[in-house]
């Protein structure tokens, strides 16, 4: 370990001070002042961002800290993700945090602690730096779940997610510990190395199964889902679809980078148990959500039947189905945000639009964010032009050619059922008389919603840039797989 | 001037009209004027249909088929597919220029213009006239795109697109509730028959590595019998798409419901356009259906179905859309009897004369409601030729030539469907299925005289005999039956002109003239196709040898036109004439010969059964409502019901044994051990922890036992494919 | 291999066998007279103040809290004292960046402590 490794730990290094100042301004400063804090956070974003350029530039190979850490473009690609995913939620925090009740700067802090902790998921290439990553995000998200301490449903969402977290938590480690044992180290080479010769060994597929199990867990995989529906009404919008969506695509880049870089060689035993869960979250996610009337509950199901269909690029173990996990993560993103962004605008009686009701006739208030929501439910459904279809065609395309024809034949009968009930708020919003929510004044929800729409129609229409990029970042991890 | 410089714009144009016209929708304050939208919305149809003509003049001289491709959409690289080819994901975005896609386009782009023209008087009075202009131009764009696109991903944009447009406009802001359903039933059957459509675009891209129509034909026909194998199944996937874009059995069910969106939209996209997108979709891909005759015969049954199921529907229907709808679904099934019968140009023919007396029918079924303020049911018409001269004569000529009397457009491609049905034999398949089609041929003779007496009846129902409209007021035994699916053109209507339950009147210019046009396409449009053998010459119809470039020859056997003998032909045309003629007199002796219609009332209560069945269009959305959708629902409430009561009682059931076996302390310990772990912490919200205790103790639990019990499941589903692979190997 | 684990098999047998066959005989030799002080959770007889399931201020599960938080990462100094008597022994820069590390760690302790006691987290009003 030499002094050089910190430059490739920067954008982690600026986000603790970062997290740190933030914390301790405002009991040094004394006032809560949610316009500072907002503009502070987004200027610690800006910072990380110049630094993860830095460390990207700064040389081959970008190993820190021994081996345990590393800043090749899989990482990089990840981190401009949750850079600008945070970006998006803080501006979109910014609405509830301004009106003094909550403390602005602590939240922010905790985001930056969060987003430390994802990048260092992203970035991790040993189990041990993968977990701590993964636990601090866990913990600052418990916290930023229950950030409306004084309402019932935030401090039952904290609550529910913090003894549940803590519970897969365990069987994560329990996974790991059994891995350890099996392969005499946690290092995702070395494990690569040591299963190449293990098929077939019970103390491993137990340890994987354990540890695919807290995997999924994070990434609200059907069974290990059934925080995601209370945890998501309960949480603050904003903190849901910081859970949604960074959370979940953080969770992704663990699970892809360990899966493909440590456990390919073990592909014949964990395959069944993926391909489960994969199918089950498509069609226990998708179907419950048929019947919900609660936007925030439909899309908590989608987000569980979107993390079943990303699952397919992980199964596929090929280039297309790494390629089609970063991109399905980007484009939902995306999509995912502009929805929430949407419930955010929309409001009845001080409550935000949670009701399918609440978007009925939106078009004829205000048409512009009546058309962004349809683009944003038309790629979360997966039709062109929109992102979300290059999206599934990489990851169905590459389930298919990796021989799983009867998993897409379900992932496309069940993006036809999603269709149904996202098609409910587009019937809510173009085909049905009476009076929509209204829509908040707040600029930054609005510049949100426009960032998405435009987003999403860019990267569907025009997604050569995307997809090179995707290219680009599996490389280094594409290379160590086919060694 | 290369075709492809200026090919793209036949799309765009209309895209720039649907975005001029969308935003001064959106966002214009006060009164648009209409000028201006129509100046929009017409000139850019008009150019855009100038422009195709000029491609489709300059194609026609030299016959060359022409891509040009715009940029790489999805740049996938590579991947590898079955049976070790290494495939190439990459989709592009270009156009194609072929016979095909030229018929499709002028029929488009100028259909499209005469009927946009149309709303312009049709919808002069409505709310929302620049908005709906707006969606009927980006119905264009995505129409054109669906026929002119060079591969199959760039048509299912297209053809998502459309479907979206439909929706939209199904449910523009008539008749709230029922358009509202009416646009998400077509919704989601399409989504049902999109999901074949999917999954064939992705089995192509398994099997042949590319989604390019050039490519995979080349690849196909050059060496079948590679293909053959799976041909069936891939042909399958995207026929089940094309049943629910163009309303095929068991999928039609949306569309008589989408007439209750306005009746240009009903016109152009519910008859003439839209609709037909699976004909073109199954015709282009004629080299893969070609390689499997299951895949064919498949095609020709549900296509010879669907034709005599929905003329059978239309028999009995009293709203004057409705029976335009099932006739339509009707015709749509002899395009896939066409189709699955290996006479693609007929399909592709009849898909074309379909377009002018469909759409002929269809506006002057508009023109007849909104002379007669908003009226749907031809019980409360007659008499209206007195009253709507330009109407009764074009719609006249538009129903002799559905019905299929020479020599309007209808016969010459109606009689080359049944001629091929007739001659087709499938060898391959063995008895009884390669003589089949000619079962198909009867279904197809017998629909075709359902046909003629359903649209005869329409006819005398609705433009012969006396004015039924303000003395038939109390005529309420059958009335309250289809009140579903009438687009309410009344409402912006009737106040305008103050003559609600008055006179029927002619309709403007606008529309008539129109009608006109079409009227004398519906006559002329025949004659591409018509028989040459007739005249004693042996070879193609100037439109089968229009379309034989897309007809590649399978390895190296060109495609055949059926050949007949002269007298063979003559037989089979006057067969399919005397049909339409014994449909034409019966409609004639039940509907004009006695005012009272007291035949088929007679029959109607002579088989009452039978006459509800077809008044109730076979019971099938009922069937579809107590089964397929109930079904989706009660699984999903299951499954929500699973999420937060079974956990529950399992942990109940687990707690109650363990009562029963260790007695009181457990309980003790149940209580104060566990529950005590949670309400520590959640003592810590103070105000809120009784209730949130009250919320908490137990659910956590569940939720984690859930979450425990997930584990173990997965360790049984990797032993069971452990189990079932040793079995195996 | 698994013939090894054999003695810790008996091993775990007797324990097991040794407390039950205690309470077994208790149970059969010990006279039985119940009476309601024998139940009470003080047998000598020392009446209860209070039930022993009320609700403790929360302050208390906060100090306590932050004491355990501090004190565990206190502990974590000795292993590394000993890992960096270790580095300086050699010529290396490791000791340095131990050093160095030891300096950010203290720091993201203080800014926590800073963070509590600014928050008044120690008062106990």
């Amino acid at each position: 370990m030499t002094w050089a490794d910190l430059l490739f730990l920067l954008p982690e290094i600026v986000l603790s001070i970062g997290g740190c100042l933030l914390l301790l301004a405002p009991v040094i400063g004394g006032r809560n002042n949610g316009v500072a804090a907002k503009w502070s956070m987004l200027l610690l974003l800006v910072a990380t961002a110049a630094a993860i350029y830095v460390a990207a530039g700064a040389g081959i190979p970008s190993l820190a800290l021994g081996t345990l850490f590393v800043a090749d473009p899989f990482a990089v690609f990840f981190k401009l993700l949750f850079v600008v995913v945070i970006a998006m939620i803080t501006l979109l925090s910014a609405e509830f945090l301004e009106d003094g009740r909550y403390s602005a700067w602590e939240y922010y802090s905790l985001m930056a602690f969060a987003l430390c902790g994802m990048m260092f998921m992203a970035s991790g290439t040993h189990l041990i730096s993968i977990y701590v990553g993964l636990e601090l995000l866990s913990l600052a998200s418990y916290i930023l779940a229950g950030y409306y301490k004084n309402e019932t449903r935030s401090t039952e969402a904290a609550m529910k997610y913090f003894v549940l977290g803590a519970t897969s938590s365990g069987i994560l480690l329990y996974g790991m510990s059994l891995i350890y044992g099996a392969c005499g180290s946690l290092h995702l080479e070395a494990i690569s190395q040591a299963v190449a010769t293990m098929a077939g060994n019970q103390a491993l597929i137990i340890g994987v199964m354990l540890l695919g199990a807290g995997l999924c867990f994070k990434v609200a995989a059907v069974p290990f889902h059934v925080w995601t529906p209370d945890v998501y009404t309960g949480a603050p919008t904003p903190v849901t679809a910081f859970l949604s969506t960074a959370s979940k695509v953080a969770a992704f880049a663990i699970f892809a980078r360990i899966f493909y870089m440590g456990l390919h060689s073990l592909e014949p035993d964990w395959n069944s148990i993926i391909a489960t869960v994969a199918a089950l979250s498509m069609i226990v996610g998708n179907l419950a959500a048929v019947t919900q009337t609660n936007v925030k509950r439909m899309l908590a199901y989608s987000s569980i039947a979107h993390a079943g269909y990303a699952l397919l690029g992980v199964l596929a173990m090929s280039e297309i189905g790494l390629q089609g996990v970063l991109i399905y993560m980007l484009v939902y993103a995306f999509a995912n945000i502009g929805t929430w962004a949407m419930v955010m605008l929309l409001r009845r009686r001080e409550y935000a639009g949670e009701n399918v009701d609440d978007f009925d006739g939106l078009h004829k208030s205000a048409p512009l964010y009546a058309f962004a929501m349809v683009v944003f439910l038309l790629s979360l459904g997966g039709i062109p032009p929109t992102a979300g279809f290059i999206g599934k065609y990489y990851l169905f395309a590459a389930a298919i050619s990796a021989g799983y024809a009867w998993l897409a034949v379900i992932a496309v009968l069940m993006s036809a059922v999603s269709m149904f009930y996202y098609f409910r708020l587009v019937v809510a919003m173009y085909l049905k008389d009476g009076a929509a929510a209204d829509v908040i004044p707040s600029r930054q929800v609005r510049f949100i919603v426009i960032v998405c729409l435009i987003a999403t129609l860019t990267l569907g229409i025009l997604p050569e840039r995307m997809i090179r990029g995707a290219a680009r970042s599996i490389a280094p991890i594409v290379n160590l797989a086919s060694r | 001037m290369a075709i492809g410089e200026y090919l793209w714009l036949v799309p765009l144009l209309p895209l720039v009209g649907a975005a001029i016209n969308g935003f001064r929708a959106a966002y214009a304050k006060g009164e648009k004027s209409k000028t201006l939208t129509n100046g929009v919305a017409l000139g850019s149809t008009l150019l855009s249909a100038i422009i195709a003509s000029f491609a489709a003049w300059r194609y026609g001289l030299a016959k060359v088929p022409y891509e040009v491709v715009y940029w790489d959409w999805i740049p996938a690289g590579l991947g590898n597919v079955a049976g070790g080819l290494l495939g190439n994901f990459n989709v592009e975005l270009g156009l194609q220029i072929d016979s095909l896609s030229i018929t499709m386009m002028m029929v488009v782009t100028w259909i499209g213009f005469l009927i946009h023209v149309y709303a312009t008087g049709y919808m002069g009075h409505e709310k929302g006239y620049t908005r709906f202009f707006a969606y009927l131009n980006l119905f264009m764009f995505m129409m054109l795109l669906l026929v002119l696109g060079n591969n199959y991903v760039v048509m299912f944009v297209g053809w998502e697109g459309v479907g979206l447009c439909s929706y939209l406009l199904i449910g523009f802001y008539y008749d709230k509730t029922f358009a509202a359903d009416a646009g998400k039933k077509a919704f989601i059957t399409n989504r049902i028959g999109d999901f074949g459509f999917l999954l064939g675009i992705f089995l192509l891209f398994n099997w042949f590595g590319t989604a390019d129509y050039t490519k995979v034909f080349a690849l196909a026909a050059h060496d079948p019998l590679r293909f053959e194998g799976v041909a069936t199944l891939l042909c399958l996937c995207l026929f089940v798409g094309a049943c629910g874009k163009s309303a095929q059995f068991p999928l039609y069910v949306w569309l008589p419901d989408a007439m209750a969106g306005p009746t240009p939209v009903s016109a152009l996209i519910h008859a003439a356009t839209m609709v037909t997108a699976g004909v073109y979709m199954v015709v282009r891909s004629n080299v893969l259906f070609r390689l499997s005759p299951e895949a064919m015969l498949v095609v020709a049954c549900v296509g010879a179905f669907t034709a005599i199921f929905a003329a059978t529907i239309g028999l009995a229907q009293n709203d004057i859309k409705k029976v335009l709808a099932y006739s339509t679904v009707s015709q749509l099934g002899y395009m896939f009897l066409a189709a699955g019968v290996g006479a693609y140009t007929a399909a592709i023919f009849h898909l074309m004369t379909h377009a002018f007396f469909k759409a002929c029918l269809f506006l002057g079924a508009g023109s007849v409601i909104h002379g007669c303020s908003g009226e749907q049911d031809m019980r409360k018409m007659g008499g209206l030729g007195k009253y709507m001269p330009r109407t009764h004569v074009t719609m006249g000529i538009a129903t002799v030539a559905i019905a299929g009397i020479p020599p309007l457009a209808g016969f010459f491609s109606k009689d080359e469907i049944l001629a091929s049905a007739f001659f087709k034999r499938f060898e391959t398949l063995g008895e009884p299925w390669s003589w089949f089609p000619l079962v198909l041929f009867g279904v197809g003779m017998l629909a075709a005289m359902c046909t003629a007496f359903y649209m005869f009846r329409l006819y005398f129902m609705t433009f012969v005999g006396e004015y039924r409209g303000a003395a038939e007021a109390g005529h309420g035994a059958h009335a309250g039956h289809d009140a579903h699916g009438h687009d309410d053109h009344s409402q912006g209507h009737a106040d305008d002109h103050g003559h609600y339950g008055g006179a029927p009147h002619e309709s403007p210019w606008s529309m008539t003239g129109v009608l006109w046009i079409l009227a004398v396409g519906s006559i002329l449009a025949g004659l591409v196709g018509f028989p040459l053998a007739l005249i004693g010459k042996h070879q193609p119809t100037y439109f089968q040898s229009w379309l034989e470039p897309i007809l590649l020859p399978i390895g190296g056997h060109a495609f055949h036109f059926h050949e007949a003998e002269l007298t063979m032909e003559v037989i089979l045309i006057a067969a399919s004439v005397a049909v339409a003629v014994i449909g034409i007199v019966i409609a004639y002796f039940f509907y004009k010969a006695d005012p009272s219609w007291s035949k088929p009332k007679q029959l109607a209560a002579g088989a009452p059964k039978l006459y509800d069945v077809l008044l109730n269009k076979y019971y099938v959305d009922e069937i579809y409502g107590a089964t397929v959708i109930r079904g989706t629902i009660v699984l999903s409430l299951i499954l929500k019901w699973i999420d937060t009561n079974i956990v529950d009682g399992a942990v109940n059931g687990v707690r109650h044994v363990t009562v029963l076996i260790f007695g009181h302390g457990s309980n003790l310990v149940d209580k104060y051990v566990v529950d005590g772990a949670v309400n520590g912490v959640a003592s810590g919200a103070k105000g809120s922890s009784t209730l949130l205790r009250r919320m908490q103790t137990g659910v956590v639990q569940n939720y984690a036992l859930v979450m425990g019990a997930g584990v173990v499941l997965l360790a049984v589903v990797y032993l069971a494919f452990e189990v079932l692979g040793k079995m195996q190997g | 291999m698994t013939e090894s684990f054999v003695p810790v098999l008996i091993l775990i047998l007797f324990g097991i066998a040794l407390g039950a066959g205690m309470l077994i005989v208790n149970w059969y030799v010990g006279t039985h007279r119940r009476n309601p002080s024998k139940l009470a959770p003080y047998e000598g007889g020392v009446p209860l103040l209070d039930t022993n399931r009320k609700r403790i201020n929360v302050r208390f599960y906060q100090i306590a809290m932050l004491f355990i938080i501090f004190d565990i990462e206190a502990a974590f100094i000795y292993p590394w004292a000993v890992i960096y008597r270790d580095a300086t022994m050699t010529s290396s820069g490791i000791a340095l960046f131990a050093l160095g590390e030891m300096f950010v760690f203290v720091t993201l302790l203080a800014v926590g402590y800073i963070y509590v006691w600014k928050k008044k987290a120690f008062d106990w009003n």
